[in-house]
């Protein structure tokens, strides 16, 4: 009884003394956006593939969590769905004297979801914010059915959710009635079961719903997300997945870096369902 | 670890000296286990409302959010050009949610709790308990995943109401969760009622169900009460069912049939992305700390009532 | 039934009053209360069982997630869960037993401290676990592990979200568990037994380590049963304590974040790229989570009934 007492502290004990091991050995951490972490963990797989000897550690949390980490010094690498905002930069600034390195590394598309029934075919940006504002509430305004829109959108914490407040909504608040998911998952599924639903999020994720054509306005050209149109930027919600760092790549971070915008990296993002930069 | 044997030459002043200050510090040791109780608790006070005080001290905080805000801001918002952080749609939305919880499951866990006590066999009472321990055993994650993937559907299909997610869907999720903590603290006490009082009032010519509802019942009825108000504590503190099952809106509207938001969702769903020290971070540990003392007073009235019921029982 | 046939030719039952139809029916319905329950539980356990047993396979028990979550296994996430539960039982079950012990042999019922005591056991149980997560963040994450970091001279090594820090807030929360269960054991015990032992001169101490938890045994592994049940199947604690989304490596250090069973069912659910091709997985994870927690009740309930069946057979 004693003895085995005496045995597990010991276990307890090398364990703590093994964290400090284990930490120094860990080479290029990459933290972020859960957007991003699969992106980042198949980057980091093949990268390791192919130079013996690297070792890149990929983990999630969120985009807001990753830039607090870079802020904060435990991570080499931030993956962010959303570009900086001031005031972290100027806490940035503060701590290590530089504004941070902006890396955009793919490109993604972010893709308006309506059930397969919905007869509506594409809508106008100004006509999406009227809907995710709450001022058009009846499918009917926008050529549908006679039913109540139900709004699907993602948590206030994400990167999604901002770049749609700030590229759709132009800044404005959703509508109260607007349910919050925890995941694009989340949307994709209550949409896909939701015939007067209409839902947002990453174009990778469209799978049992029907993304809607996006107009920029009245006169312009309905455009569906695909590779063609999120690369050549016609399709209106398009948006940058961000690499930063704390100051300009060095060594091995620098090394990884111009892999995952080299051709092979390049070709990776887009298996992954997100768009290449150029 | 044995009793040392009494060996000639041992000093045994010594020896029972030693052993005595060896009594005492195993005695001052369990004291500090005992304590840990003490102190986690107070802790758990301290550090929670710790993070929340900048809402009351920051300038910094109060140019964001401030506790009069609370409660006159109509719209949660906390993400914006202007953050607004009204918490009344918040405990609209937790108020609805429970309040379907328990009305579908206390009425199901007392019934059944008295036919567990009073007419089952005991081989039925054999199957009952068990698979009470077994939905009591179900971690709340599937719970919510079953109200997501499966329930919402049937409810749907059933009220046929618009919104998939919506108070009631969460609500009867949540029922399932709450349902073995009612049932479990109402059978104990419809059990710890003296067999003498069923035995008078059947004596008397009642029936059995009216001793089971005339006399045993209320007997226990601190006992019972005890057992609705813990099982409104964990509906009210429970995560996540309601932050899968609730479709999350904000919304202050009283009907079911709408999606809802509640406090305990709203901390899950946003504190892993705030910043730590932010406005957002200190009123969502404020919601926790809002949420810590409702359930702490309610807590506290099932003690006294578990109280009551022992001492009158005991009395009787 | 009984009324209907009043005052027909039939005969009536023998010794049928009146009184019995609303008695029918309410037995009745306290019956069909008892059966919604089971009926309800059977079609969760039911569900799941059906759509995920064909899942459950070696490759799914020992793989690594792959293709974005949407193929391979969940090993990365029970490898976790397991870890998560030995931390916090080697945290949790000493202090558990020693407060126990406290409580049933040394205090005095009356005194303020074990008042006091026994008021923080009831309470504890009581807040919900979502506050104990925003506990474990504030006070371990945020202010031991800073502190510790301080200390040592450290980057952020201990200040952030880890094993460490979501076993220890598990362990608080299910301090109270533990401390009821052993107590109940503790209680078991014939008071014969401590008065022999301590006649023959054995000390209070001697007493309890000899006789006493040798005896209270069951007792305390059903509480460390049911908490470490418990501990698997929580998620609300351990979100910023240090579960983390996907991880390309097994934990090695009470630093590194983990994945977790419970809380990839919610990634799986809500987070997945891509909706149908993960239901199978999601449908898989939640067997293994559930078969985890109720094979470990089971367990839990086997013990308790033996416990319960000694303490029925002595007194």
């Amino acid at each position: 009884m004693k003895r085995k007492g005496f045995a597990s502290i010991l276990l307890v004990l090398t364990f703590l003394v093994s964290a400090q091991a284990a930490f120094a050995g860990r080479g290029i951490t990459v933290k972020g956006s859960d957007t991003m972490v699969i992106l980042g963990q198949r980057w980091a797989e093949q990268y390791m593939n192919q130079n013996a000897g690297q070792i890149v550690q990929v983990t999630g949390g969120g985009s807001g969590t990753g830039i607090a980490a870079l802020i904060n010094g435990t991570t080499d690498i931030c993956q962010s769905s959303r570009p900086m905002k001031q005031d972290e930069k100027l806490k940035l600034r503060d701590r290590y004297q530089t504004m941070g390195v902006e890396v955009p590394v793919a490109k993604d598309g972010l893709s308006v979801f309506l059930h397969e029934s919905n007869p509506v075919k594409d809508l106008t940006i100004e006509q999406l914010k009227g809907i995710y504002t709450g001022t058009i509430t009846n499918w009917k305004q926008v050529g549908g059915r006679d039913a109540t829109i139900i709004l699907y959108g993602r948590e206030n914490s994400s990167g999604t959710y901002g770049f749609f407040k700030d590229n759709v909504l132009a800044g404005r608040d959703f509508a109260a009635s607007c349910q919050t998911l925890p995941g694009t998952a989340a949307v994709v599924n209550a949409v896909s079961r939701d015939p007067n639903g209409i839902g947002y999020g990453g174009a990778a994720y469209t799978k049992g719903v029907r993304d809607c054509a996006v107009r920029k306005d009245a006169k312009s050209p309905a455009i569906m997300p695909t590779a063609a149109t999120v690369h050549d930027g016609s399709y209106p919600l398009t948006r940058y997945l961000y690499y930063y760092l704390r100051k300009p790549a060095q060594g091995d971070v620098k090394k990884f870096l111009a892999w995952v915008l080299s051709p092979a990296g390049q070709k990776l993002a887009v298996d992954v369902g997100y768009y290449p930069l150029k | 670890m044995t009793p040392l044997p009494i060996r000639p030459g041992v000093n045994m002043a010594r020896h029972r000296r030693m052993q005595r200050l060896r009594e005492e510090f195993i005695a001052w040791v369990l004291r500090a286990c005992a304590f840990s109780a003490v102190a986690g608790l107070l802790l758990i006070m301290i550090f929670v409302f710790r993070e929340a005080l900048p809402i009351f001290t920051s300038a910094e905080t109060q140019r964001e959010a401030t506790f009069g805000g609370f409660f006159t801001v109509p719209n949660w918002q906390p993400v914006s050009d202007h953050p607004k952080y009204g918490i009344i749609p918040i405990l609209i939305g937790t108020f609805k949610i429970v309040a379907v919880a328990m009305v579908f499951s206390v009425p199901v866990a007392v019934l059944a709790a008295l036919f567990a006590s009073e007419f089952a066999s005991p081989r039925l009472r054999e199957i009952l308990k068990p698979t009470i321990e077994m939905l009591a055993g179900i971690p709340s994650v599937v719970l919510g995943f079953f109200a997501l993937m499966v329930m919402a559907s049937w409810i749907q299909s059933v009220t046929g109401s618009p919104v998939r997610l919506n108070a009631l869907n969460a609500g009867l999720a949540l029922s399932l969760g709450v349902l073995p903590t009612v049932f479990t603290v109402c059978e104990d006490a419809l059990r710890a009622v003296p067999k003498s009082y069923r035995e008078a009032s059947l004596a008397l010519g009642a029936s059995r169900w009216q001793t089971a509802w005339r006399v045993t019942l209320p007997a226990a009825s601190a006992g019972v009460a005890a057992g609705v108000l813990l099982g409104l504590a964990r509906a009210t503190g429970e995560t996540m069912i309601v932050l899968m099952a609730s479709g999350n809106a904000a919304l202050g509207t009283a009907s079911v049939f709408d999606s809802a938001r509640t406090l305990s969702a709203t901390i899950a769903a946003e504190l892993a992305e705030v910043v730590v020290g932010s406005p957002h971070y200190s009123v969502l540990f404020f919601l926790g700390a809002l949420l810590f003392l409702i359930t702490f007073v309610i807590n506290v009235a099932a003690g006294l009532l578990v109280d009551r019921l022992r001492r009158r029982l005991a009395g009787a | 039934m009984s009324a209907v046939i009043l005052g027909q030719k039939v005969a009536p039952l023998p010794a049928v009053r009146p009184s019995d139809a609303p008695g029918r029916a309410f037995t009745l319905l306290s019956g069909f209360a008892a059966l919604l329950i089971v009926l309800m539980t059977a079609l969760i356990i039911g569900d799941v069982v059906v759509h995920g047993w064909q899942t459950v396979t070696w490759e799914f028990l020992s793989g690594v997630p792959r293709q974005g979550m949407t193929e391979g296994g969940i090993w990365p996430a029970i490898y976790g869960s397991l870890l998560l539960v030995v931390l916090m039982t080697f945290a949790l079950v000493p202090f558990g037993v020693g407060a126990a012990i406290y409580l049933n042999e040394y205090a005095n019922p009356d005194a303020p401290f074990t008042r006091a005591v026994r008021f923080s056991v009831h309470n504890l149980a009581g807040v919900p676990s979502i506050v104990f997560g925003l506990f474990g963040l504030g006070f371990f994450v945020q202010f031991v592990g800073m502190q510790m970091d301080r200390a040592l001279g450290l980057d952020v090594t201990w200040g952030q979200p880890a094993l460490i820090w979501a076993s220890l807030t598990l362990a608080l929360l299910n301090l109270p568990v533990v401390i009821v269960t052993t107590e109940e054991s503790l209680r078991a015990v014939p008071r014969e037994m401590r008065e022999a032992s301590l006649a023959l001169g054995a000390t209070r101490w001697q007493t309890i380590r000899h006789v006493l938890l040798p005896q209270a045994m069951p007792g305390i592994l059903t509480g460390a049963i049911l908490s470490v049940s418990r501990g698997a199947g929580e998620v609300a604690p351990i979100l910023f304590t240090g579960a983390a989304y996907f991880l390309p490596y097994l934990p090695t250090s009470p630093t590194d974040q983990f994945m977790e069973l419970g809380y990839h069912v919610f990634v799986l659910a809500t987070q997945s790229p891509d909706v149908d091709a993960t239901k199978p997985l999601l449908y898989g994870t939640v067997l293994v989570l559930l078969l985890m927690t109720l094979l470990l009740n089971l367990t839990a309930m086997l013990l308790r009934a033996r416990l319960r069946a000694n303490l029925a057979g002595r007194s």
